[in-house]
């Protein structure tokens, strides 16, 4: 499995993504700079986290002019696999590869801390490797994660099954207090109607490793490889 | 009735910007090389109750920009007030 | 213009440094040369108050690869590479301006550490703030922790560690203190050196604009008559250009293209061009028309002073200009060649063609030094005479434990650090929340802990032992971590120092980290003075920041401090004595901030340290927490609970002791030099054996177990009750003002 890592301006995950899918899951990987048009086919692409051109104006907002974009919405399109992790979701949705916004949090406070999440979704290239209802540990760190949508959009996410994973307490309960940022129905990733674009705002990068406290984000990228 | 305040916060002409100026580069590297001394402020509305005197607004207005939403340090105001 | 007596003093120079310039210069200096002494020979720059004593500091060791004189310190970790750290302090301008005071203090210190070449991994940083029941304090609280978070978590460099405290001393005039790490290579090592004759010096970063022209604000105006507006000292952060700036430096450093390099900081490119030129013993030649501005009409004295953040002044190596331009593009980056390096040793400053400085480039990188007058304080021998029997010895310690933990400067800062993105760069293998953070070096299998600690009222009781226990407290949390304490950097925050009594603590307190640092064998590598730090009650507690820095051969074997396991043995390594002079306890319940401060015996706690690394080495213990600020109870609760920050369950233990004495002074009392620990009952022997062979006092206080803490005839209380207190409490009182 080819990954090619896309390094916007203000991208500060980028190699924290390129450490988890080299040295620990040992996948091939490129960095992409932002102003590249080539993605040096990959049969993944990963939009890391960050702060995209400092976050200015709204998060992604910027970004998603960048002239890899244009690449990476041929290659979406084409079926390819994208990935796009706390800031690399707030882009996609940005540049409208998935419906929906990312709002301040509720606290309006950034927050950097363990969260737990449900995958309800796990016939997906991204959560074929957990089990269903299973509940991950994964770090967020986000000043805007607060998932919103028309009801109407939200409609279709669920009769589509489109919402792949929601934020909940250790035992898989999605309740309020859980809910670490006023996310609407506690949703902490969607993917598209395709199926081939997964946008998150947890870190799987960040919990590869015993080390560091957890190895659950290993599934997402191993879910990824064995797609 | 009441009153209706539109309060405008910037950034000190002497102060930079860095939001302001990235998002004119980002708008230069789209093609519009045109633009210049794009700044962001803060647009902020704000109702009064009717019974207050137009002056008694003004003077408040004055001081809930003084003390809070803008700091003098680095910040300019202005606003309009009108009844609505 | 001619320059008056009164224009000398309005740019903050004595009659006497005026006739040192006439004399260095052979000739009265211009409007534009008086500025550029002006901010050379500030305090801030210049130290001129501190220097002599400063220079007493041991600088010196093993694996020091580069102590004060530079952008920061180097010290070496093994295996090729090396940590690179410093302090700063940042607090006038957060007290103008809490957001962007905070923010631009963090990045300063950041390019402090990259200019070096080496990638910042972590933020440390210490705050101090007035009683949260004040409105102004409260404001800027929330201002700093944002500037903080929103610098450091756009740069994506973790904060990971810090310590806050609150006191009425600091009411007007917070203090702001950030610590950078970063590591690198030996072989990548770059300082702010000029070489090589007709070497090109090149601008780099944010454009120029009037802001942060201090001291001599009335000049600017006055110079630029059409400019009515008065102008800012307020800097403004820009995060995004520095991560830009930082990434663009370390490719221009990693292929070689520098000769040397040197952010601009305070006094801008004046401190970066002279210091450049001083410490290579050449000159330099700029031409300041060259210079990218953001400001239309600026002036040379303008430019020259401005303390835009996020700039850089680089000489390139003969050949690498073109290659420096492209990388600088590619990162969208101002660069203009502005300039060349001499061998005449002069700073050479021209603009328009005209030449409007030219002084030698050292005699600015030498100000004059001062040793001021120096008095004791008459509160002092008010303080040594507290009588620790005027304070009745109270009965109801369940309640004392609860406020104690729900005190701002005791209680969690998981408020604090959660606005923090404290784990990206993946190396955080201790999250903070304990005694040190460690991170680790992801190409070898090492680790390096850190901590920043300070207690100004030790400083204020005892200037001499409040300096020995800041080194010592600092270093001990390191050693707590399972690291060897390997050097330390400083920043001093003082009141007035033209004031005796001010001065007589400063000097005490050097003195006392001198020792300590001597005694411990943790060199000093550089650090920051910040003077002047006075509000409306007078000069603040007297507060040294120590930064320290420690290594882990093996990062695996680092320690925690909460207990782990049910039936594990609880230890108290250090003395029991029942004393509660300068307490937190008798401050916050007794509300007297008094008594004779702790004393600190530096050959013992040089042996806990090498103790506790050599527990931590061979496996044996589950934990080690340092005894500080609220005591033995309030050290044993943070062992039970402190772990659910990590995601552990709490758990509870049982305390019985041998103990004399007050009761109060035994749980809340503060001496210095004691850690618990706790371990399984199967290591008991090899455990006694080590401690014994360092001639540790010891003795077993209690079991791990249960979900109360209980400490016989004094404590019994649920673990999870006052774990709530203490991890609710300090956004509780930031939101309700102050009341627990």
């Amino acid at each position: 499995m080819r990954f090619s890592i896309i390094v916007f301006p203000g991208s500060n995950c980028d190699h924290d993504c390129e450490y988890a899918i080299r040295q620990v899951l040992k996948n091939p990987v490129e960095m992409i700079w932002h102003k590249n048009t080539d993605l040096k086919n990959p049969d993944c692409v990963v939009i890391p986290g960050g702060f995209s051109y400092g976050d200015y104006l709204r998060t992604g907002a910027i970004a998603r002019f960048s002239p890899i974009m244009e690449s990476i919405f041929n290659f979406a399109n084409k079926g390819g696999l994208v990935i796009g992790i706390c800031n690399g979701f707030q882009i996609l949705c940005e540049a409208q590869f998935l419906p929906g916004v990312l709002l301040k949090n509720k606290n309006l406070r950034f927050v950097c801390r363990n969260t737990y999440v449900r995958v309800d979704e796990v016939d997906t290239p991204f959560t074929n490797q957990c089990k269903n209802s299973s509940v991950l540990s994964m770090p967020i760190a986000h000043g805007e994660g607060n998932f919103f949508i028309d009801e109407e959009g939200l409609k279709k996410l669920e009769d589509q099954h489109q919402i792949i994973m929601r934020y909940c307490n250790s035992k898989g309960q999605i309740t309020d207090e859980s809910n670490p940022n006023g996310s609407l129905k506690n949703i902490a990733g969607i993917c598209n109607q395709a199926r081939n674009i997964f946008g998150l705002m947890p870190h799987p990068e960040r919990v590869c490793e015993k080390e560091l406290g957890g190895i659950d984000g290993q599934l997402i990228w191993q879910s990824i490889s064995n797609s | 009735m009441s009153w209706h305040a539109k309060v405008y916060v910037v950034l000190k002409p002497s102060v930079m910007d860095p939001q302001g100026s990235t998002v004119q580069r980002a708008l230069h590297q789209m093609g519009y090389s045109a633009i210049e001394n794009l700044r962001i402020g803060k647009f902020i509305e704000v109702n009064f109750d009717q019974a207050l005197q137009e002056q008694e607004v003004h003077k408040q207005l004055n001081e809930i920009c003084d003390k809070l939403l803008a700091n003098p340090n680095i910040e300019t105001y202005q606003f309009q007030i009108e009844r609505v | 213009m001619k320059i008056t007596p009164q224009l000398i003093q309005d740019h903050g120079l004595k009659p006497d440094e005026y006739e040192r310039i006439v004399q260095i210069l052979g000739r009265e200096p211009n409007l534009t040369e008086l500025g550029v002494y002006s901010v050379m020979w500030s305090e801030h720059c210049g130290y001129k108050h501190s220097r002599a004593l400063l220079k007493k500091l041991p600088t010196q060791g093993k694996k020091v690869l580069q102590g004060p004189g530079e952008n920061a310190g180097i010290l070496d970790v093994g295996n090729g590479w090396a940590v690179v750290f410093k302090i700063e302090s940042h607090n006038h301008p957060s007290a103008v301006e809490p957001y962007q005071g905070a923010a631009t203090g963090v990045g300063g210190i950041l390019r402090d550490i990259f200019t070096m070449g080496a990638r910042p991994i972590a933020i440390l940083n210490a705050l101090r703030f007035g009683p949260l029941s004040n409105l102004k304090s409260r404001q800027l609280l929330t201002g700093v922790i944002r500037g903080i978070a929103d610098y450091g978590n756009c740069m994506g460099i973790p904060t990971v560690a810090g310590e806050v405290s609150f006191d009425d001393s600091y009411l007007d005039n917070c203090l702001v203190n950030a610590m950078c790490v970063g590591v690198i290579r030996h072989d990548k090592i770059i300082k702010g050196v000029a070489s090589g004759v007709e070497n090109s010096v090149i601008y780099i970063g944010a454009t120029t604009g009037r802001d942060g022209i201090h001291g001599a604000t009335f000049a600017s105006t006055e110079i630029s008559e059409k400019s009515q507006e008065k102008r800012s000292a307020v800097q403004v952060a820009d995060p995004f250009m520095e991560k830009l700036l930082m990434e663009a430096t370390l490719e221009l450093i990693e292929k070689n293209l520098l000769i040397g390099i040197q952010d601009m900081g305070a006094a801008g490119l004046t401190c970066s061009t002279c210091e450049m030129a001083s410490r290579g013993n050449m000159g330099i030649e700029i031409d300041v028309s060259k210079v990218p501005l953001r400001e239309l009409k600026m002036n040379p004295y303008e430019i020259l002073l401005s303390e835009s953040q996020e700039r850089m002044l680089l000489v390139a190596k003969p050949g690498c200009e073109a290659e420096i331009h492209s990388i600088l593009k590619k990162w969208d980056l101002n660069a203009a060649t502005i300039g060349k390096v001499t061998e005449t040793g002069l700073m050479v400053v021209k603009h328009e063609g005209e030449k409007v400085v030219e002084v030698p480039a050292q005699s600015l990188t030498d100000p004059p030094m001062y040793h001021p007058q120096k008095l004791e304080p008459a509160f002092l021998a008010e303080y040594r005479s507290f009588r620790e029997s005027s304070i009745p010895v109270p009965t109801n310690f369940n309640q004392i434990l609860l406020r104690l933990l729900a005190d701002p400067t005791i209680a969690s800062k998981q408020f604090i650090y959660q606005q923090y993105d404290h784990m990206v760069q993946t190396n955080t293998i201790v999250l903070p929340g304990s005694d040190a953070a460690v991170l680790r070096i992801k190409e070898t299998n090492q680790g390096l802990a850190m901590s920043v600690d300070g207690n100004g009222i030790y400083c204020l009781l005892n200037p001499y032992e409040g300096g020995k226990i800041a080194v010592a407290e600092a270093a001990r949390n390191v050693a707590c971590s399972g690291a060897v304490p390997i050097g330390l950097t400083n920043c001093l925050n003082f009141g007035n120092p033209e004031k005796p009594e001010v001065f007589y603590m400063f000097e005490k307190v050097v003195e006392g980290m001198s020792d300590a640092s001597v005694a411990l064998e943790i060199p000093i590598t550089g650090g920051n003075v910040s003077f002047y730090n006075e509000s409306q009650l007078g000069p603040i507690d007297p507060t040294p920041i120590i930064g320290v820095i420690g290594v882990l051969d093996d990062v695996s074997k680092h320690v925690t401090q909460w207990f782990k396991k049910s039936g594990d043995l609880i230890y108290l390594i250090g003395e029991v004595n029942d004393l509660i002079g300068g307490s937190r306890y008798l401050q916050v319940v007794h509300g007297k901030k008094t008594g004779i401060c702790p004393t600190i015996d530096l050959k013992n706690a040089k042996l806990l340290y090498q103790c506790l690394n050599e527990l931590a080495n061979k496996r044996l213990i589950q934990s080690a927490h340092d005894c500080s600020e609220g005591g033995l109870a309030v050290a044993i609760s943070e062992c039970c609970f402190t772990g659910i920050a990590c995601g552990k369950p709490l758990i509870g233990a049982k305390i019985n002791m041998a103990w004399h004495g007050r009761m109060d002074g035994i749980l809340f009392g503060e001496s210095q030099s004691r850690v618990l620990i706790s371990f399984s009952p199967q290591e008991k022997k090899l455990v006694d054996q080590i401690l014994s062979t360092y001639g540790m006092t010891f003795q077993q206080i209690g079991v791990v177990g249960g979900s109360q803490l209980l400490i016989e005839q004094a404590v019994q209380i649920d673990v999870e009750y006052i774990a709530e207190q203490f991890f609710s409490s300090l956004e509780h009182q930031v939101n309700s003002g102050g009341k627990a």
